[in-house]
This record gives C-alpha cells, sequence and structure tokens, in this order.
C-alpha cells in the first residue's frame, strides 16, 4: 500500500467514524423506525397564510401522537413541504412517494394543485388524504379510489350560507351579483352558487371572473355600484377575498355582501368594522364542543393564537389517518381505504361524529354559516363573528347538503 | 350611459395609476442613476406597510404614516452603503440577483416576524365612504392618497428641476462620465436618491396598508407593476414614468369594464405594444450607458 493511498483510506475513515459518531445513527434509524407521511400544502402565494395554519395544526397533531407511543409503535413523521403550484405539488408528490419513503399522501388546499396530486396517488395506488381543497369536480368527475376528501366541497359551502339566506327570505325574488375566482375553485363555486340561486328564484344580473392575482377592486365596485343588485355575492378566494372586503367597505356601497367561501384567516385580517354578511365554513375555533375548546385551548398555548379552520382540519385528519393506521395495523393503502370506506365514525371535535361517504370518498360533516357581530361587541381582534348553528341540523342526515348521486357523477 | 360608465372606468383609472407611481417612481429613479434594477423594492413597500402598523398601535394612522417612510428611508441609507454601492459598475447582472435574492430575504424575514397569515389594517372611519362627483363614484379615501401623490410628485420635480441637487442627480443620469471629470462625486447623491425612492415605496406601502392585504408577499405583487409602469415609461423620463403609471391604470380599468377576466393581462399587452413599436419606452431618452 502506498503512503498516499493510506491516508485516502484513513482520511476516508475518519469521515466515516465522525459522521457516525455525530449524525448518522440518527439518520439510518429514521430510516427505518418511522412511518412517513408526505404532506404538501401552499405555503407561499395567495393561500400561503392558510397553509402555515396547515402545518402547525398537523404537527401538533404529529406531537400528541408521538407523545401516545405513534402509530403500531412507530413514531410518525409528517414531512410538509410547499406545493408551490400544480406542477410544482405533482413533482414532488411522486418525488416524496418514489424517494422519500412516504407511505400515503396528506394535504393541499389548492384545488388545482390537489387534483394534480390526486393523479400522482392513482397512478401509484397509493393513498392520498385530500384534506383542504373544496373543488367539487375533485369529487364528482376527477374523483379516483385512492382520494379522500376532507374539507367540505363548494356544493356544501353555498347550501350552507344558502339555508340562512332562504330562512331570511333573502334569495326568492333578488338580484345577485358574482364575483368569482378565475381558477377551477372558484369556477366550481360559481356554477354551484348560480345552481342554487337560480333554484331558489333568484336572479344573477352580474357574473365576472377575476384573475387571482387580482389587488385592486375599485373598477369591479363602479360597476357594482352601476348594476345595483339586491346582494353582492363573493365566490373569491383565499385573502382576495379580504381585499374584496376591505375595499368594498372603503366605496361604502349599500348593497349587503355574502360569500360562498371564507377562510378564518382571511377574516381576520378584513380587520373589525370591515366585514360584513353571511359566510360558511367548516369550523370555527369559538365552536361550543368539549373536544374544540380542548384543542383550541392547547392550540393558543403552544404558538399564541387561536387555531384557524385549517389548523382544525389538519390536526383531525392526522388523527383520522393514525386512527385508522393503528386499527387496521397496517399501513398499506389498499386496507386503509377498505377502513374509511366502511364508513367508520371518527372524533372530529364537533357536536356529531363524522364519515367518508363511500361512493364519493367525502367526509360527511356538520358546517356552519357565521356572521358578524355588532360593532363594539368583540372581545379582541379574533372574535368578531358569530357562529350560526351547524346545518344539517341535529335530527337531519349528515348527507342532506352535499351532492347528491344525480349531482356527483363520482364512479371509481 | 354606455360611455359614461367608460368614462368613469378612465378617470377610475387614472386614479388607480397614481398610487402605481409612488412605487414607479423610486424604481425609475434609482434606475436611472444608479444604473441598477431595484428588484427588491417591493420588500421596501412591503417593509412600509408593517412598520406603519406597528406604529399605529402605539401612536395612531396619521404618525404611522408620516414616521414609517422615515424609518424605511434611513434603513435604504444602509441598504445603499453596505449592498447598492458595490453593483454600480459591475455586470447589471450581479445587482439583478442581489436585489432579488434580497427581496427574497425581505419576504422570508417577514413571515418569520409577523407571520404568514395577512394582518388586519384599517383607516381612520372619517375617510371610509364613497364620495359622487356628478354621476362619478370615488372612494374619499383614495381621493387623498391621489392628494398625497400629485404632492410627492410636485416635490420631486421641483427637487429635480429647480436645485443644484436636481441638476446634478440628471447630469449624472445622462453623462456620469462628465459628472466625475468636473469633480463631483456622485456617490452621495445616489445615497439620497435610494433613500427618496425606498421612502416613496414605504409610503406606499403605509398609504395601501387599508385598502389591500397586508401579508409577506405583497412586496412581489406591486413590484412587477411598478416595473411594467417604468419599462413602457422609459428610462430617466420623470414625465415617462407620470405618463405611463396613467396609462396602466387607465388601460385596466377599460379593460375590466370590457373584460374583466382580463384586467391584469392587459398592462402586459400594453407592455408589449409600447416596446415593439418604441424599445426605450414612451418618454425614455437615450442614455449611453444603457445602450
Amino acid at each position: 500500500m502506498t503512503n498516499s493511498k493510506r491516508r485516502t483510506m484513513l482520511k476516508a475513515g475518519a469521515a466515516i467514524a465522525g459522521a457516525t459518531a455525530l449524525g448518522f445513527p440518527a439518520i439510518v434509524r429514521s430510516q427505518t423506525d418511522r412511518t412517513k407521511i408526505g404532506h404538501l400544502t401552499p405555503m407561499t402565494g395567495f393561500l400561503g397564510a392558510l397553509g402555515e395554519y396547515a402545518v402547525l395544526g398537523i404537527k401538533m397533531a404529529e406531537e400528541e401522537i408521538n407523545k401516545s407511543g405513534g402509530v403500531m409503535g412507530r413514531q410518525l413523521e409528517v414531512m410538509s413541504e410547499d406545493s408551490v403550484n400544480p406542477a410544482t405539488a405533482s413533482t414532488k408528490a411522486q418525488r416524496m412517494l418514489e424517494r422519500d419513503g412516504a407511505l400515503v399522501l396528506m394535504g393541499e388546499i389548492n384545488s388545482a394543485s390537489a387534483l394534480t396530486i390526486m393523479q400522482v396517488a392513482a397512478r401509484n395506488k397509493r393513498l392520498f388524504m385530500q384534506i383542504g381543497a373544496r373543488s367539487d369536480a375533485l369529487r364528482s368527475k376527477n374523483c379516483n379510489r385512492y382520494t379522500f376528501h376532507v374539507d367540505i366541497p363548494v356544493t356544501v359551502m353555498v347550501n350552507a350560507v344558502g339555508l340562512s339566506l332562504l330562512r331570511d327570505n333573502k334569495v326568492q325574488g333578488k338580484t345577485f351579483y358574482m364575483l368569482s375566482a378565475d381558477y377551477l375553485f372558484g369556477h366550481d363555486l360559481l356554477r354551484a352558487a348560480k345552481a342554487f340561486i337560480g333554484a331558489s328564484g333568484g336572479k344573477v344580473i352580474g357574473d365576472e371572473l377575476v384573475a387571482t392575482d387580482v389587488t385592486d377592486f375599485s373598477g369591479y365596485m363602479l360597476k357594482i355600484r352601476r348594476a345595483k343588485p339586491d346582494v353582492v355575492c363573493s365566490n373569491l378566494a383565499g385573502n382576495q377575498v379580504t381585499n374584496l372586503v376591505k375595499q368594498y367597505a372603503e366605496f361604502g356601497l349599500p348593497f349587503p355582501m355574502v360569500g360562498f367561501n371564507l377562510n378564518t384567516a382571511d377574516a381576520w385580517a378584513a380587520g373589525e368594522g370591515n366585514l360584513s354578511g353571511t359566510w360558511p365554513t367548516v369550523w370555527m375555533h369559538d365552536l361550543d364542543t368539549p373536544g374544540s375548546k380542548a384543542f383550541t385551548a392547547a392550540f393558543t398555548k403552544k404558538y399564541g393564537k387561536p387555531p384557524e379552520n385549517h389548523a382544525w382540519i389538519e390536526y383531525v385528519s392526522l388523527k383520522m389517518m393514525a386512527q385508522a393506521m393503528n386499527e387496521t395495523k397496517s399501513t398499506d393503502s389498499e386496507r386503509l381505504i377498505a377502513y374509511f370506506e366502511k364508513q367508520t365514525e371518527f372524533d372530529i371535535l364537533k357536536a356529531r361524529k363524522a364519515y367518508f361517504r363511500s361512493w364519493d370518498h367525502q367526509l360527511m360533516q356538520e358546517a356552519y354559516p357565521f356572521t358578524v357581530k355588532p360593532k363594539g361587541k368583540a372581545k379582541d381582534k379574533w372574535d368578531f363573528v358569530v357562529l350560526g348553528a351547524a346545518v344539517p341540523a341535529p335530527n337531519q342526515s349528515l348527507e342532506l347538503l352535499a351532492p347528491t348521486k344525480a349531482q356527483n357523477a363520482c364512479v371509481f | 350611459m354606455e360611455l359614461l360608465f367608460l368614462l368613469e372606468q378612465v378617470v377610475n383609472g387614472l386614479v388607480l395609476g397614481g398610487y402605481y407611481l409612488l412605487i414607479a417612481l423610486g424604481l425609475s429613479l434609482i434606475f436611472s442613476v444608479g444604473g441598477v434594477v431595484n428588484l427588491a423594492h417591493g420588500a421596501f413597500y412591503a417593509l412600509g406597510a408593517y412598520l406603519s402598523l406597528e406604529i399605529a398601535k402605539q401612536l395612531g394612522w396619521g404618525a404611522s404614516v408620516v414616521l414609517s417612510p422615515v424609518a424605511v428611508a434611513l434603513l435604504g441609507i444602509l441598504f445603499e452603503r453596505f449592498l447598492l454601492r458595490r453593483f454600480y459598475t459591475a455586470d447589471p447582472i450581479l445587482s439583478l440577483l442581489l436585489t432579488f435574492g434580497l427581496a427574497m430575504v425581505a419576504e422570508q424575514a417577514i413571515r418569520i416576524t409577523w407571520g404568514a397569515a395577512p394582518l388586519p389594517a384599517s383607516m381612520p372611519a372619517a375617510f371610509k365612504g364613497q364620495v359622487m362627483l356628478g354621476d362619478f363614484m370615488f372612494s374619499r379615501y383614495r381621493l387623498l392618497l391621489l392628494a398625497v401623490v400629485a404632492m410627492v410628485l410636485a416635490g420631486i420635480w421641483l427637487l429635480l428641476h429647480r436645485t443644484s441637487f436636481g441638476r446634478v442627480v440628471r447630469a449624472g443620469i445622462q453623462r456620469p462620465d462628465m459628472v466625475a471629470a468636473l469633480g463631483i462625486r456622485l456617490q452621495p447623491y445616489m445615497a439620497a436618491i435610494v433613500m427618496l425612492g425606498v421612502g416613496m415605496a414605504a409610503l406606499g406601502g403605509a398609504l395601501f396598508a387599508p385598502i389591500t392585504v397586508v401579508h409577506p408577499a405583497m412586496g412581489a405583487e406591486i413590484i412587477t407593476v411598478a416595473f411594467v409602469v417604468v419599462v413602457i415609461g422609459g428610462l430617466g423620463s420623470f414625465w415617462g414614468v407620470v405618463l405611463a403609471a396613467l396609462l396602466v391604470g387607465v388601460v385596466r380599468g377599460v379593460t375590466i369594464h370590457f373584460v374583466p377576466a382580463a384586467g391584469e393581462a392587459s398592462m402586459y399587452v400594453l407592455m408589449f405594444l409600447v416596446l415593439l413599436f418604441r424599445p426605450r419606452g414612451l418618454l425614455g431618452e437615450r442614455i449611453e450607458k444603457f445602450e
């Protein structure tokens, strides 16, 4: 052996020894011992704020699950990444399954990105728990048997607000002016909203598509004033709703506003005195159930701010996934799918338990309309909305507001 | 009636163009004098908005609109002294990379400090509501903004055209070598221009906070529009930028009137057309160092 060769060997040996002492064992162990879940959600862009809450929620569930022994005696590892856009989301999903050792996929808020991840899941025959995207299209013509949907679809959102509008007699004979986000989700919301208004005797007199990067709505304000509708209706998404609401208050238009989509984070950002009208939500931090109260208290203590609906939904989603893995004693996608398809009931911190409907894999759960507290009644900046009663009512089927088989052409 | 609608959109577009100006004018000045495309300009705008919210909590809205731009302008001095200054004579790609990177660092820093969720921002209740001039509707707040923009614009014009400071700056844009030959160092002037530019961006941020969403990526949203305005207006031209800002506002307003879905795309089409016929922009001057 020559001298130089020996030196090289020594160096390499020292490097390996050093690496082993410093960090290698941890990496090796994590590769064999952990149950890995690939988690994609938008962390930047117009849905980024929601994605931040999504990550906080799923991390909290991960810690709790691991503290209580993990799944099947193994620690759970949620690998969260920014899904960025539909193309990147799909690339990352494929990489997570192929190279990073993810057993199943979870997450998403953007409907267009969710669609591409669904295709990756189907191609790889792996389970994808689609948590936060709400487009109906994902559950109907684009549905596949590897994907389960947790958040309420747009039809439910429209119907949740619709019920309260009907009750107050605000649809029959009224005229509506609509602003809709110009992408998959907004188009879907628009379709559902038009169907509802048409069926309830209302009339759509204005219908504008708004590109998702629009930040100035003054041009639309002028058009709304000229159209003089009875109701202005928002089918926008993400922080565009905040923009619209703030500028609507800025211009002081007199027409009441309703919206079929608003996340709590975007409602908070509108600021007191700007928000008005009736909106739907899947969950809110002041929901009065023991489970929700405990979750809200723990989350607020941990992160110093109340949980947004995306934090809650990611939290309960990972809990459902862990329960399924523990009950089936498996991480195999086929067995997990079979478990969910049995319409197993899950505690999602609401008054009623929820289950995945077997024929479209949509979680059947309560939803709520919310309105805004009268001025001066808010306790703090998180507290200016009033949560309405859960819909469907306790004596009604959970499937009442959901699309029917005839509306949702989902065949696996 | 239809014509009246359209006219209202045109006027609204002019008002809108006024806001773009606050951001675009600073960008154009820094570009013209230093030869640096400041892609971090939006970051100063965002910082202005966030600082104004913090200041408003302590000292009220009025103070926030004044103090936030001042604070950011001071930060601008550091930015010029320690970063930009090294790149005036370097390959433009380097300053592009620097400011682009800085924009990302700033956005992430804002995300770490204030969170990704948008922050609530409100204007004083007295400014809310509409003003009707004839049959045209205006937001009271935006008219106020327009007045502020007009004052800033007048101030900048006077500074550039009626002071010795302005003479040196304008000479520096056209013939930096001649200015140097006359024994005048351009660097202190550049520091002042950067301070002024980022201060205006911060003023924009503070003023827009109540009518837009205050979130970490707000800088990236505005920089594109501002850049388009500068390109359309042409380098080194004060009035070019003014004209371009108003034109972008009007084209956008008219497009929203006819094809709402294409509202945002319209300014890029406008830029394309302008560059096709006037590669230096509408009123762009021939500047030797950029040819």
